[in-house]
């Protein structure tokens, strides 16, 4: 000991006679660096097949140039003239001159489609106009208007005036059941054409739905398979995790198969009489046959992390309670459910996550009335929507985010576990 | 879970009322998953039991559905099955070409998500790694971001993938990747990633990192290090992770909707055509032969399991 007062007191070097705090820092530094350099050949190809493309899609529900440039000219004129202006001569006669150069182009149909999403039916006023666009003479205001008197209402004259510009958030008005009135105000849609809001709140409704089903029956198969020696838990385990693993597309199929009117249940249920021949029960092709689905794909997301956290509960305490006079079902209230809390949050929030973004099981049992919001998303994809599209996406995807920041505050990404 | 000698009459009758619940439950878990087996040897063009099935009659089964897999597609399904037959039944038979598609596609994205995910995962079990959260938060993301809202970015991304050269004002127009096995396995490869971090992880946070320490202290370079003491003693999960991440491209149907073309039909793609159209047991058969896939990729990854626990010294729970 009494050799190392000395070099105590003068600052402590590493063996090539640099100053040991400094190296020490050098060296996390470098270890840190090494670490990121592993991740960094995932997180390039993540940023380039997954965070490009759905922020390029994202970008198309703010931009959409299919007016503003194919019809130049009257987006000048109203860049020119503040909102309010009546449209003049003027106006019309540099739509007339856009509407020439869309037949020249053939794009009057790009253009009307924008039109057309902040007011339907109007695709065909532009291309049927396009055609004529050659043989009209000065004054255009009366020539268009002798074409469609709908040239001459200010709400069309909003539409345009809103899609001059690419940028728009006029997808969103349309996503949340809005829309643009003659005098630029943004008013609601009127009530048999809100739909979108309604799918989105159906959507969350039914996925709230299948997570307490979800929860109710997977608890009780989690709490046995937890309280049963471990060779028989492994044993059943099994039962829970086949599910898992077989394809989505053959448990739908074998639902299908159990389901229909034909089916194996309703047979069963015609042959012990619970039904008669005529009254077999509806329990695919509409909201019931996606609840039932949806409820069996998505049990194993529920019962495996009730399973880990329920695992580690030690009986004691129940018996604690027991041996102080509580009754069983006080035991379980006030001892055993608190404690498997962390398990319930992370099988519900993760079911719940789940749940909302499913597009397959609806899909394909989901009928008319089965639908959730990713098949809306699909159908405006198919009718070649694209921006209404992505608007929809991306309010689907901010309402999944924040589930997704929530479940990491709550339980951690890295608890997450698959079997 | 025995039965305490001062349960109540009233928590007996729950204790054994508990029990009948849970084998409902097991029931309900189950019998989809196995159901189609019986099924898919139907006689009859029907997706219940016949009355000659529930008699056991022989009459009642045949091999006809998995018959009509092979032949679906060919051109001449007729005739002696000698090896020309087979032979024009491996190049022309729908359900065989899926087959192919489905396991050319699902190993190569299997083989770059693997690569990937297990390189990245050895970086985000170091304690020294910045923004640990935040990374491991985005590698986890394509679970759980909706598979249309993938599929929609990907479908606009492969009909142009320079087109983001926009933003630092490039317009470029390069191939396509729509229509092409590179762009369904580079989607599946994103799809299977999560899958592969959370086992590798899961593995690698059971890891010992003395032992790196000792394998560094006794001369081997990071490299020696890694092949010859870390993936070893990993090697079970990453197995596990590549498993699952094979699944994942297996059974992945939407991707594959929006960005694949005929070239690239797999068999979930098949199956979702037979379902939506002219549905046939003949879908039932391919059911039944991928639950028996999934049986035994499940107990592979129970026995990979039990080996990694072994091998780490980690006794099972």
């Amino acid at each position: 000991m009494a050799d190392t007062a000395p070099i105590a007191a003068a600052p402590l070097t590493t063996a090539d006679g640099r100053p040991l705090a400094e190296a020490l820092v050098a060296a996390q530094a470098r270890s840190r660096r090494r670490a990121f350099l592993l991740v960094v050949p995932l997180l390039l190809f993540m940023i380039l097949s997954f965070i490009l493309p759905i922020g390029q899609m994202l970008h198309r529900s703010i931009y959409h140039d299919g007016f503003s440039s194919n019809a130049p000219g009257v987006s000048a004129w109203f860049a020119a003239n503040p909102q309010g202006t009546e449209p003049d001569e003027a106006a019309f006669a540099a739509l007339v001159e856009d509407l020439r150069t869309m037949q020249a182009n053939r794009t009057a149909g790009e253009a009307g489609t924008r039109i057309n999403y902040v007011l339907p039916e109007s695709r065909s006023l532009f291309t049927k106009a396009a055609r004529e666009a050659k043989d009209l003479q000065p004054p255009y205001r009366e020539a268009l208007l002798a074409l469609d008197p709908k040239w001459g209402d200010p709400v069309l004259w909003e539409a345009m005036r809103a899609s001059a510009s690419p940028y728009t958030f006029d997808f969103y008005i349309v996503a949340t059941d809005f829309e643009r009135a003659g005098d630029g105000s943004i008013v609601r849609v009127t009530e048999n054409r809100q739909i979108y809001v309604y799918l989105f709140i159906k959507t969350f409704l039914l996925s709230g739905l299948i997570t307490l089903i979800c929860l109710v029956i997977g608890f009780p198969v989690a709490h046995l398979l937890a309280t049963l020696p471990m060779a028989k838990a492994n044993l059943l385990m099994i039962l829970v995790l086949l599910p898992f693993w077989t394809s989505l597309l053959v448990r739908t199929t074998s639902w299908m198969a159990l389901l229909q009117g034909e089916g194996v249940i309703n047979d069963l249920l015609v042959w012990i009489g619970a039904i008669s021949q005529e009254g077999r029960l509806r329990m695919i092709n509409n909201q019931t046959g996606t609840i039932i689905v949806m409820t069996h794909i998505l049990l194993p997301f529920m019962i495996l992390p009730l399973y880990s956290v329920m695992r580690v509960i030690p009986p004691s305490y129940a018996r604690a309670a027991r041996s102080l006079g509580a009754t069983s079902w006080t035991t379980f209230r006030r001892i055993y459910l608190p404690q498997t809390l962390p398990g319930i949050g992370a099988g519900a929030l993760l079911v719940f996550i789940l749940a909302v973004g499913y597009y397959i099981t609806p899909a394909l049992v989901g009928g008319a009335d089965g639908q959730l919001i990713s098949n809306l998303i699909d159908f405006h994809m198919d009718k070649s929507n694209w921006s209404l599209a992505a608007a929809l996406s991306a309010m689907l995807l901010v309402g999944v985010l924040v589930l997704y920041w929530l479940y990491d505050r709550l339980i951690g990404i890295d608890n997450l576990k698959l079997g | 879970m025995a039965l305490p000698t001062y349960a109540t009459p009233l928590e007996r009758l729950w204790y054994y009322a508990f029990r009948v619940i849970c084998v409902l439950i097991f029931i309900f878990l189950i019998a989809p998953v196995l159901v189609v087996i019986p099924l898919s040897f139907n006689a009859e063009p029907y997706f219940t039991f016949t009355p000659k099935m529930l008699a056991l009659d022989p009459e009642g089964y045949s091999l006809r559905w998995y018959d009509a897999l092979l032949t679906l597609g060919m051109p001449a399904p007729d005739g002696v099955r000698d090896s020309a037959w087979w032979a024009q039944a491996w190049e022309t038979s729908t359900w065989i070409r899926a087959a192919k598609n489905s396991i050319i596609i699902g190993f190569w994205s299997t083989i770059l998500a693997t690569v990937l995910g297990t390189l990245a995962a050895l970086g985000l079990s170091r304690p020294e790694m910045p923004y640990r959260r935040l990374i491991m938060a985005i590698l986890i993301s394509p679970m759980i971001v909706p598979i249309i809202i993938i599929a929609t970015g990907l479908f606009f991304f492969y009909s142009n993938p320079c087109a983001p050269l926009a933003i630092v004002g490039i317009e470029a127009q390069c191939g396509r990747l729509t229509s092409t096995y590179l762009g369904v396995i580079l989607a599946h490869a994103t799809l299977g990633i999560p899958f592969v971090i959370i086992t590798v992880t899961a593995t690698l946070s059971g890891f010992d990192q003395s032992l790196t320490r000792a394998a560094a202290s006794l001369g081997a370079n990071p490299r020696v290090t890694f092949f010859k003491v870390i993936l070893p003693l990993i090697l079970p999960g990453v197995i596990s992770g590549a498993l699952f991440a094979f699944v994942t491209s297996f059974d992945e149907v939407v991707a594959v909707l929006f960005i694949a073309g005929p070239e690239q039909q797999t068999i979930p793609r098949q199956m979702w055509n037979g379902i939506r159209e002219a549905i046939s047991p003949a879908i039932l058969a391919v059911a039944t032969i991928l639950v028996i896939i999934s049986i035994l990729l499940l107990a592979t990854v129970e026995l990979l399991r039990r080996r990694s626990e072994r091998l780490r010294g980690v006794s099972p729970h």
